[in-house]
């Protein structure tokens, strides 16, 4: 065959020997890769719906923002350079590639647009871009051997390490570059021998290495290695492209349809099911994901999009502590159930329940729903709905831990998860004392406001966090705010109780709360609970605009009508904590911290962990009374970060917070070397008050204090 | 198996606050909320468990009024399968052993393998299982912590005595049981659960459905009869130790050291 | 007037502590009535029980059978069916084998049943006045009962004092040939003990006793700190155990263990009848609990109301400075 290339002959030929076979794997490549996409969709067609297809300008602009945008990869900085090159290469090779596949049968092809000086641009922009993938690819491979990031293990309970198969897939594109590479240097270096215009191969690039290497080659071999290297560049193209729906690099096809259709109301659930409105729920047969199939679509588009890169696990406080949950392996090894259940050949789904075989119900109780995860992954990928759904599922199967049905049965009987009585929901506003110089009132219709102060649980009863009920008030109070609360009409906000899958308890309590409140009249309502906050404002519908305490002081600190007295101890450094469900949740960093800055002469420190990488405390509402198995309390972690952050002082602005975070600095040790205090009590504390006030209360602080304990 | 089991609806004791009404001769009784006898709850899951395990149907039964349809109504939504409530203004004022004549009635009505209860409720009598097993000659265990079906005929259970220990037995079928708190984990019925059994129908029963003697039962009939409730004056009671942490922790260090505690 | 009976328990020939306490119960019901003990089983450990309890009774009728060398109420109900006569008052201890016993003895007897008696006026009549107590002893309840036809009281373990003048050398009669063969659908196989812990809390004389108020398992460590300040032991009240917070060897109570300890700190434990029936010997109980209204203040010598959470640490730290231990 080659004796005929000896002469002079136009060098798209070279190919045309092979065009039959290069076209029948053409079309293997494309029937096998069209078929397994229609096995892989079969589940998503049995699945259960999900309406993702409205705003689709807001959808285009996230694909903008984190496909093409690769927003989150900067989190991590190593392997987010590496994949923006990768990624930059692949979407500059894809013409490319496509451009070469024809060639194979149609010689002369020219893609569109690329012809002349467009196109001598783009050659040379590829050539670099292979070489860069290629090096990449190195570079990666070298780091999985050699430096092996700690979040790409498998723990045992997981199964085998999943290098060697990252390893294969790696080593795949590296071939691919350099079959492509290969093809062209090849053909560059005979056409520079024959004197025909050589396509550019621009200089240090692989083709360029290759073109230099060959240059004295003789033209049989270069024909050869032209046919070879196009020969290996089609199998190989053709065989990832068909290989990739069986791993994780099939986030190379899913990856823009998972970020097109990701959830763009954040911070909301899921309802119990999508089309069936909350009068229909009574009737449906079962609530939840139980099976495989109870998942919606875009779950299974979640679990097939899911490239192993461990950034969430990396970040979840649970996984840290050593509790059984990791979401990384929540995606995987549903993947692994699909890619099982649902074969290339065969029967499927088999309608397993999945906690109990694949996970265990204490995996997926573990979670605090802080959404690290989330917050993390650069796919988008939505673990917190599917969690709250597998709850959904055991609650339906009355499989919920001891520990937990006690709370869940008080919040039926008295509103709240301690069993008091509903009556003595507000005497944390009543006491004598508090009463002089704050009176609060109860806003039971004999007399309105314009705010609500939601008061929720654990402020109410607990007879610590009592005392940021007080502060809040007083800093309303300060502020001129004419506001009141609920009092025993007031039930807990039910905010944990629908994130652990109890959607019928919550509903009585979210339309209780919400006809108490749109009978009280407020056009506001205030909160000094972020998860009441997150509830108020994403559960709850049809119920006045909700802030939180910390937007309120930063407001009056702004307007001027709060002035605070500088800072007493010297020696205090402060750090503050950002709250899960003030924070990441609801994006307000900024309102606390200027609260903070404003006090003169306080020290503050940031810890490592801040913003949306803040570190759970250990969760609130019923998490509190979950016993997990665990290593190690999240608190505790956090308090050390904050020892390591040089700070003596955490400032919180969340209740469950401070319950964890008091708790830990007992159980570190570290009594009497830190302390922790509420935004709203150091608010409160720091106030600069006018005579008469002020003396009123600093008497009501240190009655506070000594009620508190000291 | 067809098992049955004896349930009662009590103040719950963990959602309550027990106080003497103004009168002084009652407990406040407005503001309670009521739930099912935590032993009984027991009881209902592990008849559920043995059913699961040998197949059978399980039935709850309780004496009282419409109020408390709700309990059996629970149970039901826990996967009893059938409730009933024995009703009848006659059973008013009944003693310990007037239930348990009431309920003999109603088992004779039916063909129970095994009956169960809680080990006691709220008043602390624990009597119903013990007297109603005497009623009908029916072998009895209380204070069971485990059951094992050996066959048609007979278990094996485990009564909870002194220390912890087990007293491991043989009991014909059929018998009853009065089953202790920690055998099993209950499992969770929510309100879900509960709206769905919310019309299912429960028969009632009363003195003609049992053929009672209406003598032998209600306030006449009872030999036992509570006068009234009382808190007793703290009559010996704790040296209450009432000042500051520091203070009390002082204090006690000494009174510790007095008693040889810090040697 | 009623004969009044007292079912006396043993273990490997000793009688149970309440036996004598039954008599004094007994004396409290009907100050002339001559008691008599009734105690059943086999062999030599018998005959030792009825020598042992003869100076706390009038007479001791002793009912010997290989059937009844275990506790098996439904045998032991059998036999005192035959020898009891009509109308009589039985007093039981109110524990594992009363619990057992009575109420089945009662409906046989056909004779009015009351458990779990704190205190009791003398017999008026055909009537008793009995004082018991409800919703885990929150409130106390004053029950008429009907005697004219007998009555079968379970007796709650330390709320009678024993007389100490007690020397009555009552006769031992052998009932044994009187009760026939016995027979039961109820047959006892064998006892397993519990699991031996690495603690044995009935060895220690001081106790440092955590219940629900220790509110979860890291806790634990608070009281383990005390414990190790005081070179104590650490033990519970039964919902610590059913919370998986410690195992059952360091259970306090009538489903637990019952200790002897010189000093008792009874921590975030409300004070149920069945904690304080594991608690014998009359310790010096203190009591730290968050309520003030909890029944445990009745029975201790010293109460503070206090969160044990915060008030431990504290005493932890005096106990080290007294005794001259580090900090850890």
């Amino acid at each position: 065959m080659w004796e005929s290339i000896e002469s002079v002959v136009p060098l798209s030929s070279w190919l045309t020997p092979g065009r039959t076979l290069f076209l029948f794997i053409h079309l293997l490549g494309v029937v096998c890769f069209a078929y397994i996409v229609a096995r892989r969709l079969v589940p998503l067609i049995r699945s259960q719906r999900d309406p993702r297809f409205d705003r689709p300008l807001a959808r285009a602009g996230k694909v903008l923002k984190f496909w093409l945008g690769q927003w989150k990869h900067p989190r991590y900085k190593v392997a987010g350079t590496l994949h923006i090159l990768i990624f930059a290469g692949f979407i500059l090779l894809a013409a490319r590639a496509f451009s070469v596949l024809i060639i194979g049968v149609s010689p002369n092809f020219v893609m569109p647009g690329f012809a002349g000086n467009s196109g001598r641009w783009y050659e040379a922009a590829t050539d670099y871009a292979a070489t860069v993938v290629f090096l990449c690819m190195i570079f990666a491979i070298v780091r999985r051997l050699v430096f092996k990031p700690a979040r790409y293990g498998v723990p045992a309970q997981f199964g085998k390490a999943h290098t060697a198969d990252a390893i294969f897939l790696l080593a795949l594109i590296a071939i691919l570059m350099v079959a492509d590479s290969l093809f062209e240097g090849a053909k560059a270096a005979a056409q520079a021998q024959q004197g025909q215009l050589a396509e550019l191969t621009t200089v240090l690039s692989l083709p360029w290495m290759f073109k230099t290497a060959l240059a004295n080659s003789s033209i049989p071999l270069l024909g050869t290695l032209y046919f070879s290297a196009y020969l290996l560049h089609e199998v190989t193209f053709y065989f990832l492209l068909c290989y990739r729906p069986f791993g994780i690099q099939f986030h190379v096809e899913t990856s823009l349809f998972n970020i097109y259709f990701s959830k763009l109301d954040k911070s909301t659930l899921k309802p119990v099911k999508w089309g069936v409105s909350d009068e229909q729920l009574g009737d449906l047969k079962s609530f939840g994901v139980k099976t495989f199939e109870d998942f919606t679509w875009k779950h299974i588009l979640d679990f097939y999009s899911c490239a192993d890169c461990g950034r969430c696990s990396d970040n979840c406080p649970a996984n840290a502590v050593g509790r059984p949950l990791s979401p990384r392996f929540i995606s995987i090894k549903a993947r692994d159930y699909a890619f099982r259940h649902y074969p290339m050949f065969g029967h499927t789904g088999n309608g397993q329940p999945l906690v109990g075989s694949i996970y265990s119900p204490d995996e997926i109780w573990s979670c605090t729903t802080c959404g690290a995860c989330e917050a993390e992954c650069p796919l988008l990928l939505e673990y917190i709905d599917k969690i709250v759904d597998m709850r959904r599922g055991m609650v339906d199967d009355g499989n919920v831990p001891q520990s937990l049905q006690k709370p869940l049965k008080a919040l039926e009987s008295r509103g709240n998860p301690y069993g008091k009585l509903e009556k003595k929901r507000a005497d944390w506003a009543s006491t004598k004392e508090f009463q002089k110089i704050c009176p609060v009132k109860t806003l039971d219709g004999k007399g309105g406001a314009e705010n609500l102060y939601f008061v929720d649980s654990i402020t109410s009863y607990d007879d610590r966090m009592q005392s940021i009920g007080r502060a809040t008030a007083r800093i309303l109070d300060h502020v001129g705010e004419d506001f009141g609360i609920l009092g025993a009409a007031e039930k807990d906000s039910g905010h944990e109780v629908r994130r652990f899958g109890e959607e019928t308890l919550f509903t009585a309590l979210r339309d209780h709360n919400a006809d108490a409140i749109r009978s009280c009249g407020a056009k506001r309502i205030v909160t000094a609970d972020p998860h009441a906050y997150n509830a108020l404002k994403h559960d709850y519908k049809d119920v006045p605009p909700v802030e939180h305490i910390s937007q309120v002081i930063a407001r009056g600190v702004k307007s001027g009508k709060i002035q605070f007295n500088p800072a007493e101890n010297r020696d205090s450094v402060y750090t503050y904590h950002d709250p899960c469900y003030l924070g990441r949740h609801n994006g307000i960093y900024d309102d606390p911290r200027a609260v903070l800055d404003a006090i003169p002469g306080l020290k503050r420190v940031e810890m490592k962990r801040s913003r949306d990488r803040s570190f759970c405390c250990g969760g609130g509402g019923l998490m509190l009374f979950y016993e997990p198995k665990e290593d190690q309390r999240m608190g505790v972690k956090r308090v050390q970060m904050a020892a390591e952050a040089g700070a003596n002082v955490i400032v919180t602005a969340c209740p469950f917070c401070m319950v964890n975070i008091e708790d830990a600095i007992k159980v570190a040790g570290l009594e009497g070397k830190m302390t922790a205090i509420d935004l709203a009590e150091l608010a409160d504390k720091q106030i600069a008050r006018e005579g008469a006030v002020a003396e009123a209360a600093s008497v009501a602080e240190a009655q506070q204090e000594s009620v508190a304990g000291g | 198996m067809e098992i049955l089991v004896c349930v009662r609806r009590v103040p719950d004791t963990s959602e309550n606050e027990i106080t003497l009404n103004g009168a002084g001769n009652d407990i406040e009784r407005d503001e309670l909320v009521y739930s099912i006898n935590e032993p009984d709850n027991y009881a209902v899951e592990e008849a559920l468990q043995v059913a699961a395990r040998v197949g059978g149907k399980v039935t709850v039964v309780t004496v009282g009024g419409e109020e408390d349809e709700e309990i059996l109504r629970r149970e039901m939504a826990m996967g009893a399968n059938e409730g009933a409530l024995i009703t009848d203004a006659a059973f008013e004022g009944s003693d310990g052993r007037g239930i348990a004549s009431i309920l003999k009635a109603f088992v004779q009505k039916g063909n129970y393998d095994l009956v169960l209860t809680g080990v006691q409720a709220e008043d602390g009598g624990a009597q119903v299982g013990g007297m109603l097993a005497a009623m009908l000659d029916y072998p009895f265990a209380s204070l069971v912590n485990s059951i094992e079906v050996l066959d048609g005929k007979k278990l094996k259970i485990s009564r909870e005595i002194e220390g912890g220990n087990k007293e491991i037995s043989e009991i014909d079928l059929p018998c009853v049981l009065s089953i202790q708190t920690g055998i099993n984990e209950p499992r969770y019925v929510g309100m879900r659960g509960i709206r769905a059994v919310a019309s299912v129908p429960i028969s009632n029963y009363g003195v003609a459905e049992l053929s009672l003697d209406a003598g032998a039962v209600g306030a006449a009939a009872a030999k036992v009869k509570r006068l009234d409730y009382f808190v007793p004056a703290l009559s010996k009671g704790a040296e209450m130790l009432a000042g500051s942490r520091e203070e009390n922790v002082e204090r006690l260090a000494e009174l510790l050291a007095a008693k040889g505690g810090l040697k | 007037m009623a004969r009044i009976f007292a079912y006396i328990v043993h273990r490997s020939g000793v009688p149970d502590d309440s036996a004598a306490e039954l008599a004094a119960a007994a004396k409290k019901i009907d100050a002339t009535a001559q008691t008599t003990a009734i105690v059943t089983g086999q062999g030599p450990d018998l005959d030792n029980v009825c020598s042992a309890v003869r100076s706390s009774f009038a007479e001791v009728w002793k009912i010997a059978n290989d059937a009844l060398a275990h506790l098996n109420a439904e045998l032991i109900r059998k036999a005192l069916v035959k020898v009891l006569p009509p109308g009589s008052i039985v007093l039981v201890a109110h524990e594992h084998f009363g619990i057992d016993l009575a109420p089945g003895l009662s409906v046989k007897l056909n004779a009015a049943y009351v458990s779990d008696v704190l205190g009791t006026d003398a017999i008026e009549g055909n009537h008793l006045k009995i004082v018991r107590q409800e919703f885990g002893g929150q409130v106390s309840s004053h029950v008429r009962c009907d005697i004219s036809s007998g009555a079968v009281l379970t007796i709650r373990p330390g709320a009678f004092r024993p007389q100490q003048n007690a020397a009555l050398n009552g006769n031992i009669l052998d009932k044994s040939g009187e009760i026939g063969s016995l027979t039961a659908g109820r047959r006892y196989l064998q006892t397993i003990a519990a699991e031996a812990g690495d603690v044995d809390i009935t060895k220690h004389a001081i106790l440092v006793s955590i219940g629900r108020g220790i509110q979860e398992k890291d806790n634990v460590g608070i009281a383990q700190d005390l414990a190790d300040a005081l070179d104590a032991a650490v033990s519970c009240s039964r919902p610590v155990v059913d919370a998986k917070w410690l195992e059952k060897s360091r259970q306090v109570g009538s489903s637990g263990k019952t200790v002897k300890p010189k000093v008792y700190l009874a921590c975030g434990i409300s004070g149920s009848f069945q904690h304080l029936a594991g608690i014998k010997g009359n310790p010096f109980i203190v009591a730290i609990n968050k309520n003030p209204k909890a029944p445990i203040f009745q029975v201790a010598d010293v109460g503070i109301v206090d969160d044990i959470l915060e008030f431990l640490p504290e005493l932890t730290s005096k106990v080290r400075e007294v005794r001259g231990i580090p900090a850890k």
